[in-house]
């Protein structure tokens, strides 16, 4: 599976990333609706990004979150009972709620906030996801 | 050993089930317009008369909304209306009513998929309240009904079915499909399901044989388990619910909702909801597996902690503690329950405390040697079936469970009525040929089991025990078996309703909290012991009556609105010890005033939820009087509850007792013969539990013989005319308190 990295180092916070994600996702301008959070703390970067664990799959009541195929964590908006048990266990902060949002949203490794990242902290690396919850 | 949570008899086979729907005959067919509740309510509920099979709705008043809130006040309101003071369990006109509460359903915050069944109790004659999880309470909210009220009885066995995404009610003949729930809500969920994505959005509530034939029915609510691929129960155990609901010859209620969204209930405020319910969930990803470890234990977390402090209950409530508690303790538990998938029995409960041993092969009766995966045990069913029987053995319990659960009997009732007989049997009360041949004792885990299939049979002793402890008494008194002061000491039950598991002896408050519980002895009322007993914060009677006053107001309020209660306490905030009041949980019981704004859109303050409850626990407590129980002169406990009955029981804790003969009761026990000390201890305890019940009466704000006074029945709008006319002539030669 892809899973997002960022090296913090050479994340200046311009918000990007999530300007981009945000539109990708919702077609909005708004950052909230963002999957990746990066956020100025200090001077320094701090960013909370989803690395595909799966947790998320084993609270799951409804099997609404599932890994796909290629091993990413995707929600079946369907079958989704917007219990949010996936955003309070998540122990990354990477599962979202919009305000009125109904059910969660999260990161799906599309790998859109890495090329809009203009100094090239994000990547996307190849992991191996047999032994993790599908 | 790890167990493979698929693996079960099927029992709902597509052709044969499909055979079993082709033989049902329609007796009658309703339309209604499906809704979604606004702000938590649908305005309207369902009522449904199987004598003439009328179905017809019933608006929600203003005034049932603002005094009784909803689940267990609106089933109490409608029972009122429903009977007359000479109404017993099985006269047509006695109701089963099913009210979820305007909270339930919401799928934010933990625990809130409960429904509460009222009806006339055959084990109490009074009004019963009881609470049980499963998705048919949700679903019926988002059929359209914030209740179903059911009278009258059928002619032959049938099937509700209410189908809230057609707009359609059912009532069906159903000759073929069996009784037992594990069976019954596998089969109807799959009977009235669309396709295998609906099977989740279909409860069935069903009994089982034992119904038929016991005082003691339970009703289980099924949810469907998706992980599992199987219809789980869960109970509302208590006060012979599925006695009556088998008695109106009812063999299945079958709801198919919609699919259950953030929104459906239209709360005022989501995002509310969402912040409170995603707070709450952190709080159990960090802090169970330090507290209570429910997510792997259930309840039955409990079992060595009561042992510990000597509370547990052994051999009919005699013991405090056993040394073979280790093999029902908890860890033991936590090795035969699948754990790391959702267990919660509405979603959004991240509790997930209704664990599943899974791989079960049935050990006797008519399932032997299947597999099934067996709901709990939880603690109630680890003490009551286990060691309060005498039986520390895992597979047995887990076999008494799940019969227990499968033919509709109240694993709390049956725990504590076996013990007594298991008892009246050791001291030769009862004897081989009293019991036609079973070996009834203590940890006699087969004949325990028989004992509970005769009562599914509907043959034997089964049947007399089956009437539960009250009129086991009585039967055993009238046949001149046994000495009628021992048997009224050691069973235990009060307005006839069995106790539920733990010791009171040392903890005069939870003496109150079992005896004074409106129902009956139940726990779900107040639970005090740690803080009475262990921690001594509540020491003076004026302390246990503001408890007895505050706990049971509060768990009412989950009643009230379709919640649970363990996510009050057995989660608590890391910072919830430094509070000034921990045993209350401030920080949750704010939670509770959020989310109800959260849904309905109007405020509460933490002492606006008591005053809500307070009317109601009222009214109860009225409608108790009325049915010709509620008064001081049934609120006493059996003494078994209270202190040491028998010489054994007083020289197991000797040391103990002589101490408080010495600090408590000013008297010197050296010397003294035990039966003297045994008076001695009685007296005095009898007496402390006189002055607490005058406490809490004069706290409740009720006359001296247990009666709400005008004051407290105008103050919460009870002044209805039936009520002045029940109270008015009571009052009038009551004694009230300065």
């Amino acid at each position: 599976m892809k899973v997002l990295r960022i090296d913090l180092k050479k994340c200046d916070g311009t918000q990007a990333c999530m300007t981009e994600c945000a539109r990708a996702l919702f077609k909005s301008e708004d950052v909230a609706f963002s999957s990746i959070v990066v956020v100025r703390e200090n001077g320094k970067s701090v960013a909370t990004l989803c690395d595909q664990c799966g947790e998320c799959i084993s609270v799951c009541p409804t099997q609404a979150l599932y890994r796909s195929k290629i091993g990413t964590v995707m929600l079946k908006k369907d079958l989704c009972t917007g219990c949010f048990m996936c955003i309070g266990f998540c122990t990354k902060g990477a599962m979202l709620r919009v305000s009125k949002g109904l059910v969660p949203f999260k990161c799906i490794s599309c790998g859109k906030c890495v090329d809009a990242c203009p100094n090239g902290a994000l990547s996307l690396e190849q992991v191996d996801h047999e032994n993790l919850p599908a | 050993m790890t167990y493979d949570y698929t693996n079960r008899t099927c029992y709902a086979k597509a052709e044969e089930v499909a055979k079993m729907k082709l033989a049902h005959k329609v007796l009658k067919e309703a339309s209604f317009t499906p809704s979604l509740p606004q702000r938590g309510y649908n305005e309207r509920t369902l009522y449904i008369n199987l004598s003439d099979l009328t179905v017809s709705e019933k608006p929600v008043t203003q005034q049932m909304k603002e005094i009784f809130i909803g689940g267990r006040g609106f089933g109490l309101w409608q029972l009122w209306q429903a009977v007359k003071p000479t109404t017993r369990w099985n006269d047509p006109e006695n109701e089963l009513i099913i009210s979820p509460g305007p909270l339930a359903g919401n799928t934010q915050y933990p625990g809130s998929g409960k429904s509460i069944v009222v009806t006339l109790s055959p084990l109490t004659d009074i009004p019963i309240d009881s609470n049980v999880g499963g998705f048919f309470g949700p679903l019926l909210k988002f059929s359209g009904f914030d209740a179903l009220e059911i009278q009258g009885k059928a002619d032959r066995d049938v099937v509700i079915f209410i189908d809230g995404v057609e707009g359609k009610i059912q009532i069906e003949e159903a000759p073929q499909e069996p009784l037992d729930s594990h069976i019954a809500a596998e089969v109807f969920t799959h009977e009235y399901a669309k396709d295998e994505k609906d099977l989740q959005n279909v409860s069935v509530i069903s009994a089982g044989s034992a119904a038929d034939h016991t005082f003691i029915g339970c009703l289980n609510f099924s949810w469907y388990d998706v992980r599992r691929k199987a219809a789980r129960l869960k109970q509302a155990g208590r006060g012979g619910t599925g006695t009556v609901f088998r008695d109106k010859r009812i063999k299945a209620i079958v709801v198919r909702g919609p699919r259950a969204r953030a929104d459906s209930n239209h709360p005022a405020d989501l995002d509310l909801m969402a912040k409170t319910g995603i707070k709450l969930h952190k709080e159990i990803r960090d802090g169970d597996e330090k507290q209570c470890k429910m997510h792997k234990q259930g309840t039955a977390h409990l079992v060595e902690v009561m042992d510990a402090y000597d509370l547990l209950p052994v051999n009919n409530f005699q013991y405090g503690k056993h040394p073979e508690t280790p093999k029902i303790a908890s860890y033991e538990w936590e090795k035969r329950f699948t754990i790391g998938i959702p267990d919660g029995c509405w979603y959004g409960c991240s509790m997930s405390c209704c664990k599943g041993a899974d791989e079960f092969k049935v050990l006797s009766g008519p399932y032997k040697g299947h597999l099934n995966t067996v709901d709990g045990p939880e603690y109630e069913n680890a003490a009551g079936l286990g060691s309060n029987c005498g039986i520390f053995d895992k597979d047995w319990i887990l076999e008494s469970n799940f019969y227990c659960d499968v033919y509709g009997i109240d694993t709390i009732s049956f725990g504590t009525l076996c013990a007594f007989v298991m008892e009246c049997y050791e001291r030769g009360i009862l004897n081989k040929e009293r019991t036609g041949g079973l070996e009834l004792n203590f940890g006699n885990a087969e004949a325990q089991m028989e004992l509970m299939h005769q009562m599914a049979r509907g043959e034997g002793f089964g049947l007399i025990a089956g009437k539960g402890v009250a009129r086991m008494k009585k039967h055993f008194v009238e046949k001149g078996w046994g000495d009628p002061e021992l048997l009224a000491d050691i069973g235990m039950e009060v307005k006839g309703l069995e106790f539920s598991q733990y010791m009171s002896k040392e903890s005069l408050a939870q003496q109150g909290g079992f005896a004074l519980a409106n129902k009956g002895p139940q726990h779900d009322e107040a639970w005090l012991i740690f803080m009475d007993m262990v921690n001594n914060h509540i020491p003076t009677f004026e302390d246990k009556a503001e408890a007895l006053h505050y706990f049971p107001l509060f768990r009412t309020w989950f009643g009230l609105n379709g919640l649970c209660k363990l996510p009050w306490n057995d989660i608590e905030p890391a910072d919830n010890a430094k509070t000034s009041e921990p045993a209350k949980v401030p920080e949750h019981v704010q939670n509770y005033c959020d989310i109800y704004a959260g849904i309905t859109g109007k405020e509460l303050t933490k002492e606006g939820l008591i005053l809500m409850s307070e009317a109601v626990y009222n009214f109860q407590r009225i409608f108790n009087i009325r049915m010709g129980k509620g008064r001081r002169q049934d609120d006493l406990p059996p003494y078994r509850a209270v202190g040491p009955v028998t010489r054994e029981e007083y020289e197991s804790r000797a040391e103990r007792y002589d101490k408080q003969l010495k600090e408590k009761v000013g008297i010197d026990p050296e010397g003294k013969p035990l039966e003297e000390k045994m008076r001695l201890l009685r007296k005095h305890r009898e007496d402390q539990y006189q002055k607490l019940v005058d406490a809490v009466y004069k706290r409740r704000g009720w006359t001296k013989e247990g009666v709400p006074t005008m004051e407290t029945i105008k103050k919460f709008k009870l002044d209805f005319p039936e009520v002045l006319a029940l109270v008015e002539p009571l009052l009038a030669k009551a004694t009230y308190f300065e």
